[in-house]
C-alpha cells in the first residue's frame, strides 16, 4: 500500500503530542510524515516555560530529540514555516519556495501573543512572552534595564511579571480590566490576589488603558494611560491574550470563526476533510481552547480520524489550577456562576490569611457547577471531582470550602470517585485506567506514571494519582509499604520524626514506646541508620551494636567467603605515593587481593575477621581513615584533575571534591550517597550519574541532583546554576538532610525524588526558598552531624572491649579454618566449593 | 529420646554481646551463641555454619523475631533461621543444629541437643 503523505504544520506541545501518539499507535507505517517547526527548537514544554529563567535549559524543556523523530521515521524540519496551502493541488509551499505534496494535512500552528494596537508598541524592548527566543530577548533586555512593565494581568501576564521580578527588575502589571485574572476570578477574589501580588513587590495597575508608548525621561519608555497618567519603564512585555495562528487556513479559504480560529468538527476536520486542525488554532463549538489538556484530546481525536479510530473531541473541561508567584489560584467549571441562571453561591473570605473561596451550586443545591479559589488550592481536587462527575453535594455544601477548624469537610476520598472520573486531564487518564494498571501489576506511582503518562503533563493530578494507586493496592491486599516491618506500624519517615522529635537515642526505647516484639533485620538497621543520621553516635556502642548489619558491625564489607574487604578513604581520589606504598605493604603482609574501585580508591579483599584490627592499626598509623564503604553513607566524591593540571578545567574540582568528602564523610543516610565533581563541562568525573553532581562553570558550580548508575540509571537533574561554593554547600546540606529525613529505607536519592510529591520543584522550594520554614533546622542538624564525625576505626582500636568482637571464635584465637584461597593472576581469590573439598580435610558440618 | 547434656565450657559471661551473636568452637564445629536479654530464656545456640552460603557466619546475623518466634537472619542472603529449632523459615530444606547453652555462674557452657527441642537453660 502506498504511504499517505502526512504533513504536520507546527511543532508545539499539541503537534508533538499528535506525533507521539501516532508513533505509539503502531500505525505510523501508513504515513510518510513531515513535520514543520517554525522555531529553531524542537517541541518544548511551554507550560513550564518560566523555568527557563530558573535554570532549566532548552534541552531540559524539550519533549524530544531529533534522534527520536528519526527513529519514529518522521522527517523533522525546524526553522521552516509554511507560507501557503494549495488545497486544489494538495500541496503546501514553504518559506524557502519549495512545495511539498500532501494527502492529509494537520494544522497545529498554535497561537501568537496578542499585542494591542497601541502607538509605540513596536519600540525597542517592547517584547512578548511566548517562545524560548522571546525569553532570551527578555533576558537580554532585562540585563540593560531597571524597570519592567507587563501589559496584561491574566495568567501569562502574571507569569511574565514573575519572570521580570526574578530578573531583578522593578516590575509593574498593567491590566485593562478592573481586576487581575478577570477570566478566572471575581472582584473579591481579584482583590485578594492583588494584595498577595503587591506584597511580592509587584506594582498592580488595574482598569488602565494604555494610549501610547513613547520615549521616557528617566527610563527608556513611558506609557501614557487614558487619563494621561504616566508610567516610566525600560522594558515592556505584552501578554494581553493569544490569537490563533490561522492565516494559512484563512488564505486557503477554509471556514473560519468570526473572531478567528479554524472551524473544526468533533473529528478535528476543517471544512476540507483532508485538512485537520488541533490545539489553539482550532475553533470548536465557537471556542478556542487555550490549555494543553484539551489540545492533547484534539490530537488523539485527529489521530483516530486519520487511522480509523473512534475517539472524538467533544469539548473539554477548562478548569485550571495554578500557582503564580507562590499564590494559588483555581477556577472550576462555571466559576463566575454566569452560565447557569438560578445558580446559588457560597463564599468564604479570610482577610488575614488572604484566602477566598466560592462555590457555585445548582438551584436545588445538589450539584456543584463551579468554584473559585484564591490563596489555597488544597480544596481543588475534591471540588473538581464533584463538578466533573456530578456527585451529589453534601447537605451543607459550604463545608467543602471551610477550613477544617470551622467544620470543613474532609477531602473527598478517592474511593468515592466513579471509575470514569477524569484524573489526568492532560493525558485523559481516568480513575478506571489507573485502577486497571494497578490490577495488571503496576504497583508503584512511578510505574503507573510511566505506563499511563498520568501526572506528566501539568502535574496537577500527582497527589490524586498517588492516592488512587495506594488505595487500590491496599484494596488488593498488597503492601503499600506503609510500615517498615511487623514490629513498627510506621513508615521510615514517621520513625525518623518520632526519633527526632521525642529525642530517642536507642532502639530499645523506640520499640518499647512505639513498636512491639524484638525487632528484626529490617527495622533494626533502618532504625540504626535513623539514629546515626539524627545523633551520629558511635555505631558500636552497646545499645547500637546489635542493630547493625554485619558490615557496619565489623566496619568492613563481608564477601561471599565470609572474609572482609577493607576500603580506606581516599578523599577525591587524591593519594600520596607514601600512602599508596602503605596500602601495598598492608596487602602483602595480610595476603589481600587488591582492586581499584569505581570510586577512585583501593579495595583490599580477603581480610580475615581476626586480622581486621591489625590491618586497620597499620592504616590508621599511616594516616588513613575509614572509608565507610560498609555503611549506607557517603561513599566517595569522584573528581577529575581539574584546573590545576587540565588545560580545559575552569575550577579546582579536586579541592572541592576533597572538601565535600570531608564535610559529609560518616553521615549515614537511607542508602549510600555518591558525589562527583567535574572541573569543566566535559564532565570527566561523570557527576551527572551521582546522587550529587557538581560541574564547574566559568562563574562557579552547577549542581545536579538525584542521578544514579546501577540497575536503573538516572541522569541527574540540574538543580541550580553558577553557584558560589558557599551556596553550593548550603543547598547540598539541605537537600541531603531532607532526603535523610523523608526517604524510605534503602531508597536512593533518584527513586526518592521520582516518588516525591511535587518532585524537584518542591525540593527546590524547600531548599532554596525555605517554603516549609525548616531550612535553619536542616542546617543545624547537618552542622551537628559534621561536628560529631569520628573515624569509627580509630575509636574502635582505642577500646579493647570493642576489639573482642573481632574474633571468629571466643575460645580459639585461630582463623576460621574453612576460609581457603587459591592464587589467580598472582593474587589470592576464594576457593570454589570443589577446590575447598580438595584442600580441607573431611569435616562434619 | 533423651540425652544427658554434657556441658562444654566455651567462655565467660563477659564474652556475650547483648542483642547479638558470638562464635565459639566445640570440637571441629563452630557454634553461634546469641544473647537476647528481653526474653526470659535469653541464650540460644545454633550452628555457626550457614548451609546456604557455605561459610561460618551465622553468629554475625541480626537477631529478632518473626511473629514472636526468635530468629537470626543470615548476613549474606538474608534468610531466617529459628533460634528455637534451627529450621529455615523460607526454605525447609535447610536446618541448623541447635545446642543447649547456659551460664553456670560466670561460665558459658554448651552441650549437644536433640533437634526440635527448646533449649534447656
Amino acid at each position: 500500500m502506498r504511504q499517505q503523505n502526512l504533513i504536520v504544520i507546527g511543532n508545539g506541545m499539541v503537534g508533538h503530542h499528535f506525533l507521539e501518539q501516532l508513533a505509539e499507535s503502531g500505525q505510523a507505517d501508513g504515513f510518510h510524515v513531515t513535520v514543520l517547526g517554525e522555531e529553531r527548537h524542537i517541541a518544548y514544554d511551554r507550560v513550564h516555560l518560566s523555568e527557563y529563567f530558573q535554570g532549566k535549559s532548552a534541552d531540559d524543556l524539550a519533549f524530544s530529540t531529533a534522534d527520536q523523530y528519526a527513529q519514529w521515521g518522521f522527517e523533522l524540519r525546524l526553522n521552516t514555516a509554511a507560507t501557503a496551502i494549495d488545497r486544489e493541488a494538495h500541496t503546501i509551499t514553504l518559506d524557502s519556495g519549495e512545495t511539498l505534496p500532501y494527502d492529509k494535512l494537520v494544522l497545529a500552528t498554535g497561537s501568537y501573543p496578542f499585542v494591542p494596537p497601541i502607538e509605540g508598541n513596536d519600540r525597542e524592548d517592547c517584547l512578548v512572552y511566548r517562545t524560548l527566543d522571546d525569553l532570551d530577548a527578555i533576558r537580554e533586555a532585562a540585563s540593560r534595564s531597571n524597570t519592567g512593565v507587563v501589559v496584561g494581568g491574566g495568567l501569562l501576564g502574571l507569569e511574565a511579571a514573575n519572570a521580570l521580578r526574578e530578573l531583578d527588575l522593578d516590575t509593574a502589571v498593567v491590566e485593562f480590566a478592573p481586576r487581575l485574572m478577570p477570566v478566572q476570578v471575581d472582584e473579591e477574589g481579584g482583590g485578594i490576589l492583588r494584595e498577595k501580588i503587591e506584597e511580592l513587590g509587584v506594582q498592580v495597575l488595574t482598569g488602565r488603558v494604555t494610549q501610547r508608548i513613547e520615549a521616557g525621561t528617566n527610563a527608556r519608555h513611558q506609557m501614557v494611560f487614558q487619563d494621561d497618567r504616566l508610567l516610566e519603564t525600560d522594558l515592556v512585555v505584552f501578554s494581553a491574550g493569544i490569537r490563533p495562528r490561522d492565516e494559512l487556513a484563512r488564505d486557503a479559504g477554509l471556514t473560519m470563526g468570526e473572531r478567528g480560529g479554524v472551524v473544526i468538527d468533533d473529528h478535528c476536520r476543517t471544512s476540507d476533510p483532508d485538512v485537520l486542525a488541533i490545539g489553539e488554532v482550532a475553533l470548536w463549538n465557537d471556542s478556542i481552547f487555550g490549555l494543553v489538556g484539551p489540545g492533547y484530546q484534539m490530537a488523539k481525536a485527529a489521530l483516530d480520524t486519520l487511522t480509523g479510530g473512534d475517539r472524538a473531541f467533544t469539548g473539554a473541561d477548562m478548569s485550571t489550577k495554578l500557582k503564580l508567584m507562590g499564590v494559588d489560584v483555581g477556577a472550576i467549571g462555571d466559576a463566575h456562576g454566569n452560565q447557569n441562571p438560578g445558580a446559588r453561591f457560597y463564599r468564604y473570605t479570610n482577610g488575614i490569611a488572604q484566602e477566598y473561596r466560592k462555590l457555585v451550586v445548582s438551584a436545588d443545591g445538589k450539584q456543584l457547577l463551579g468554584a473559585m479559589l484564591v490563596g489555597d488550592n488544597s480544596y481543588y481536587d475534591t471540588l473538581l471531582q464533584y463538578a466533573l462527575n456530578g456527585l451529589e453535594l453534601p447537605d451543607n455544601p459550604e463545608s467543602l470550602i471551610l477550613p477544617a477548624s470551622e467544620g470543613g469537610a474532609p477531602a473527598l476520598g478517592v474511593d468515592a470517585l466513579p471509575e470514569t472520573a477524569g484524573i489526568c486531564s492532560c493525558h485523559n487518564v481516568t480513575k478506571g485506567d489507573i485502577v486497571q494498571y494497578v490490577h495488571d501489576g503496576y504497583t508503584s506511582v512511578g510505574d503507573v506514571k510511566a505506563a499511563t503518562k498520568a501526572g506528566t503533563g501539568c502535574g496537577g493530578c500527582a497527589g490524586q494519582l498517588k492516592e488512587i494507586v495506594d488505595h487500590e493496592m491496599a484494596a488488593l491486599g498488597m503492601e503499600v509499604d506503609n510500615s517498615v516491618c511487623e514490629h513498627f506500624q510506621y513508615t521510615r519517615q514517621e520513625l525518623e520524626h518520632i526519633i527526632r522529635v521525642e529525642g530517642i537515642h536507642d532502639f530499645h526505647t523506640l520499640l518499647k514506646n512505639h513498636g512491639h516484639g524484638l525487632g528484626c533485620d529490617i527495622c533494626k538497621p533502618a532504625v540504626a541508620s535513623i539514629l546515626a543520621s539524627t545523633w551520629n553516635e558511635y555505631v558500636l556502642n552497646p545499645e547500637h551494636v546489635g542493630l547493625q548489619d554485619t558490615n557496619d558491625t565489623f566496619l568492613a564489607n563481608m564477601q561471599k567467603d565470609g572474609t572482609f574487604s577493607v576500603v580506606p578513604r581516599v578523599a577525591g581520589g587524591e593519594i600520596t605515593p607514601d600512602k599508596l606504598i602503605t596500602l601495598g605493604e598492608v596487602a602483602k603482609e595480610f595476603e589481600l587481593y587488591t582492586k581499584i574501585t569505581g570510586g577512585q580508591r583501593v579495595d583490599l579483599f580477603g581480610a580475615k575477621l581476626n586480622d581486621l584490627p591489625s590491618i586497620w592499626q597499620r592504616l590508621v598509623d599511616a594516616g588513613f581513615e575509614t572509608g565507610h564503604a560498609y555503611g549506607k553513607a557517603l561513599r566517595t566524591v569522584k573528581s577529575c584533575v581539574g584546573s590545576t593540571w587540565c588545560r580545559y578545567g575552569v575550577q579546582d574540582s579536586v579541592q572541592l571534591a576533597i572538601d565535600l568528602e570531608h564535610r559529609y564523610k560518616g553521615i549515614r543516610a537511607p542508602h549510600k550517597i555518591k558525589f562527583g565533581v567535574s572541573g569543566c563541562t566535559r564532565e570527566c568525573a561523570e557527576a551527572q550519574s551521582k546522587d550529587f553532581g557538581v560541574i564547574a562553570t566559568e562563574n562557579g558550580w552547577n549542581l545536579y541532583v538525584a542521578g544514579n548508575g546501577g540497575m536503573r540509571p538516572r541522569h541527574a537533574d540540574l538543580f541550580a546554576q553558577d553557584l558560589d561554593t558557599d551556596s553550593l554547600i548550603r543547598f547540598v546540606d539541605r537537600f541531603m538532610m531532607l532526603y535523610i529525613r523523608t526517604a524510605d529505607r534503602l531508597q536512593r536519592t533518584a527513586r526518592w525524588l521520582e516518588n516525591l510529591e511535587g518532585g524537584l520543584d518542591y525540593v527546590y522550594d524547600v531548599v532554596v526558598n525555605d517554603s516549609l520554614g525548616i531550612a535553619e533546622d536542616l542546617d543545624n542538624q547537618m552542622a551537628r552531624l559534621i561536628e560529631n564525625y569520628q573515624c569509627e576505626w580509630k575509636t574502635t582500636l582505642e577500646d579493647p572491649e570493642k576489639l573482642k568482637r573481632f574474633r571468629q571464635m571466643i575460645n580459639d584465637d585461630g582463623d576460621d579454618p574453612y576460609v581457603v584461597t587459591v592464587e589467580e593472576r598472582e593474587q589470592p581469590r576464594p576457593a570454589t566449593a570443589e577446590e575447598k573439598l580438595e584442600r580441607i580435610p573431611a569435616v562434619s558440618v | 529420646m533423651t540425652q544427658q547434656n554434657e556441658w562444654t565450657h566455651v567462655g565467660s559471661k563477659a564474652d556475650l554481646v547483648p542483642g547479638a551473636g558470638i562464635g565459639a568452637r566445640v570440637g571441629d564445629r563452630q557454634v553461634a551463641i546469641f544473647h537476647i536479654p528481653e526474653l526470659e530464656q535469653s541464650l540460644f545456640a545454633v550452628d555457626n555454619y550457614c548451609p546456604i552460603s557455605g561459610v561460618n557466619i551465622i553468629a554475625r546475623g541480626i537477631v529478632g523475631d518473626i511473629q514472636g518466634e526468635p530468629v537470626v537472619a543470615t548476613p549474606l542472603y538474608k534468610k531466617h533461621f529459628s533460634l528455637l529449632d534451627g529450621r529455615c523459615l523460607e526454605d525447609d530444606s535447610h536446618r541448623l543444629r541447635t545446642y543447649a547453652v547456659h551460664l553456670d555462674g560466670d561460665q558459658l557452657q554448651l552441650a549437644p541437643q536433640d533437634q526440635g527441642q527448646g533449649a534447656a537453660a
